[in-house]
């Protein structure tokens, strides 16, 4: 058993000093994985963060109400009282005009031409959340319903339908990632398998001489299948390393962005979970396309 | 140690290379296997060490059948025959120490056991001091030597060679034949398959000969 290890260990780093000897053409195979391999666990990321932006808002139906111009704020006041007695509301959050336009000045940057305005054309909003028991759609459409009937309202808006239209697009966007992963996953093993098998017929003619003294499969497969397994380790880590440049440079706008929103959102890299997936990944695919190419091969290569 | 009885080998589109082949050879013996070339010579080495596999007839090699071994014991019965080759088959990227290490590398022997038996092969055939030495600095003779060191480092019962003159003048051709000869002394089973009939006479040893695949003269278990 100490000598299994051993051994192993020995042709892990012969298989390294393999690498390191041709380093041109094991940058090349590494960088190709690594690009292969940052595109699906990038637009993870960005899927996972808006995610992150959307979950704020998940399952929370808020009903906007838009009151009639000349409500004043008693009248809204009272609206306000009225609606909180409703059965199936939990608050309601009142929004004078003033306040309304305050907050429109603060993020649209349109001061200046709000200032040409003689008036205020923004009308009090009334925000209504409703009951955790009343937040499906059906309860919601009735509330939606109920709330139109009142004399003071002009408009009644559920905001949740885009945060569910963004949710089934996350979706979408989730399951169209497995597939990118899953096509370039395979392109990995491809590349990796193709790498291998160049490097098996290289070394036919050493190949043939192990096999006569009485070298075993196993043996002979051994260093390809490390050579595999390291490559795509590589190329795991370099993919993270992408990855994390991207993140790194986007950060700054991302966040002055947020920011304009007034939103608290700020961008999160790869987590310790989604990094060692991603190396896992590499190794994992490496080795299965150097174990593919070298017993597709070594069969073919026998003395003479 | 080898026994052949009717082994013929034909080849896909009915060239029969050894026809009705039988012959015995006993431990510690060694023979000559000669015949002009295309005779079957090294058709019958390879079928002894499982390169080719007979189509009819029963081999028996080291109490083995052949045909009874699997594709995945090949490696273990290779082990126990030493090969040498008329082209060396040396690998050209490794030392002569590592040349001579790899059946011994790849059975698993511990690191320094190697090192032990690798010099007592090197001394033998008198290349300790090019233990370092690429092989392609060597000249032929010291190549085939090494070849040699190889096919005994891990002290094979039988010892095949095919052709191991072939390429070497009269002078290093007696001192490689010489060679095996003394490993004969000490025991290990040989057969050399070689048209060089100077060698055939000078050892006296028994003889085989191959004419057009078929067995057509054999000395007997005296020798010449």
């Amino acid at each position: 058993m100490k000598t299994y290890l051993l051994r192993h260990l020995q042709v892990f780093f012969y298989s390294l000093g393999q690498l390191a000897r041709t380093p041109f053409a094991s940058l090349m195979t590494i960088a190709v994985i690594g690009i292969a391999l940052a595109l699906p666990s990038g637009l993870y990321v960005l899927i996972d963060n808006i995610q992150g932006v959307s979950a704020g808002w998940d399952g929370s139906g808020k009903i906007s109400l838009f009151l009639k111009q000349g409500t004043g704020d008693k009248g809204a006041q009272r609206l306000a009282k009225k609606i909180r007695g409703m059965a199936t509301v939990a608050a309601v959050d009142y929004m004078s005009p003033d306040q309304a336009l305050a907050e429109f000045r603060r993020l649209s940057g349109f001061g200046d031409a709000l200032d040409a305005l003689s008036e205020n054309p923004l009308p009090a909003v009334l925000i209504v959340r409703p009951t955790a028991n009343a937040d499906n759609p059906t309860n919601l459409e009735q509330l939606l319903n109920e709330l139109r009937q009142l004399d003071q309202v002009d408009l009644a808006q559920l905001d949740l339908a885009w945060v569910k239209r963004l949710y089934a697009l996350l979706q979408l966007a989730r399951r169209g990632i497995w597939i990118l992963a899953l096509l370039l996953g395979l392109a990995v093993v491809l590349i990796m398998g193709n790498t291998i098998r160049l490097a098996v017929l290289n070394r036919r003619d050493e190949i043939e001489v192990i096999k006569l003294v009485g070298g075993t499969n196993a043996f002979i497969r051994r260093p390809f299948l490390y050579t595999g397994l390291l490559q795509g380790l590589a190329g795991g880590l370099a993919a993270w390393g992408l990855v994390s440049t991207v993140l790194a440079l986007l950060t700054q706008p991302i966040n002055e962005l947020a920011s304009l929103y007034a939103s608290r959102f700020s961008v999160h890299a790869l987590d310790a979970r989604a990094t060692a997936v991603l190396l896992g990944a590499g190794a994992v695919l490496g080795w299965l396309g150097s174990r593919i190419a070298v017993s597709r091969h070594l069969h073919d290569i026998e003395p003479k | 140690m080898i026994s052949f009885s009717n082994v013929t080998k034909r080849y896909p589109g009915g060239h029969e290379a050894v026809k009705n082949i039988n012959f015995d050879l006993a431990r510690e013996e060694m023979a000559f296997l000669t015949g002009h070339s295309g005779a079957g010579k090294s058709t019958l080495l390879k079928l002894i060490t499982l390169i080719e596999r007979p189509t009819r007839g029963q081999a028996i090699v080291n109490n083995k059948n052949l045909a009874r071994l699997t594709r995945r014991q090949i490696p273990y019965f290779r082990r126990d025959v030493g090969i040498v080759f008329q082209d060396y088959k040396l690998l050209y990227d490794r030392t002569a120490f590592d040349n001579v290490a790899l059946p011994l590398v790849v059975a698993g022997v511990p690191h320094r056991e190697i090192a032990r038996r690798v010099r007592a092969a090197l001394d033998k055939v008198g290349l300790l001091h090019k233990e370092r030495a690429y092989p392609i600095t060597l000249s032929g003779g010291e190549q085939q030597r090494i070849g040699i060191a190889r096919a005994v480092v891990n002290k094979p019962p039988v010892l095949l060679a095919d052709e191991p003159t072939g390429n070497l003048d009269e002078a290093l051709s007696d001192e490689i034949m010489d060679l095996f000869h003394a490993f004969n002394q000490v025991g290990v089973t040989v057969l050399i398959a070689t048209h060089d009939q100077r060698q055939v006479r000078r050892l006296q040893k028994r003889v085989l000969e191959l004419r057009q695949g078929e067995m057509v003269y054999d000395s007997g278990t005296k020798d010449i």
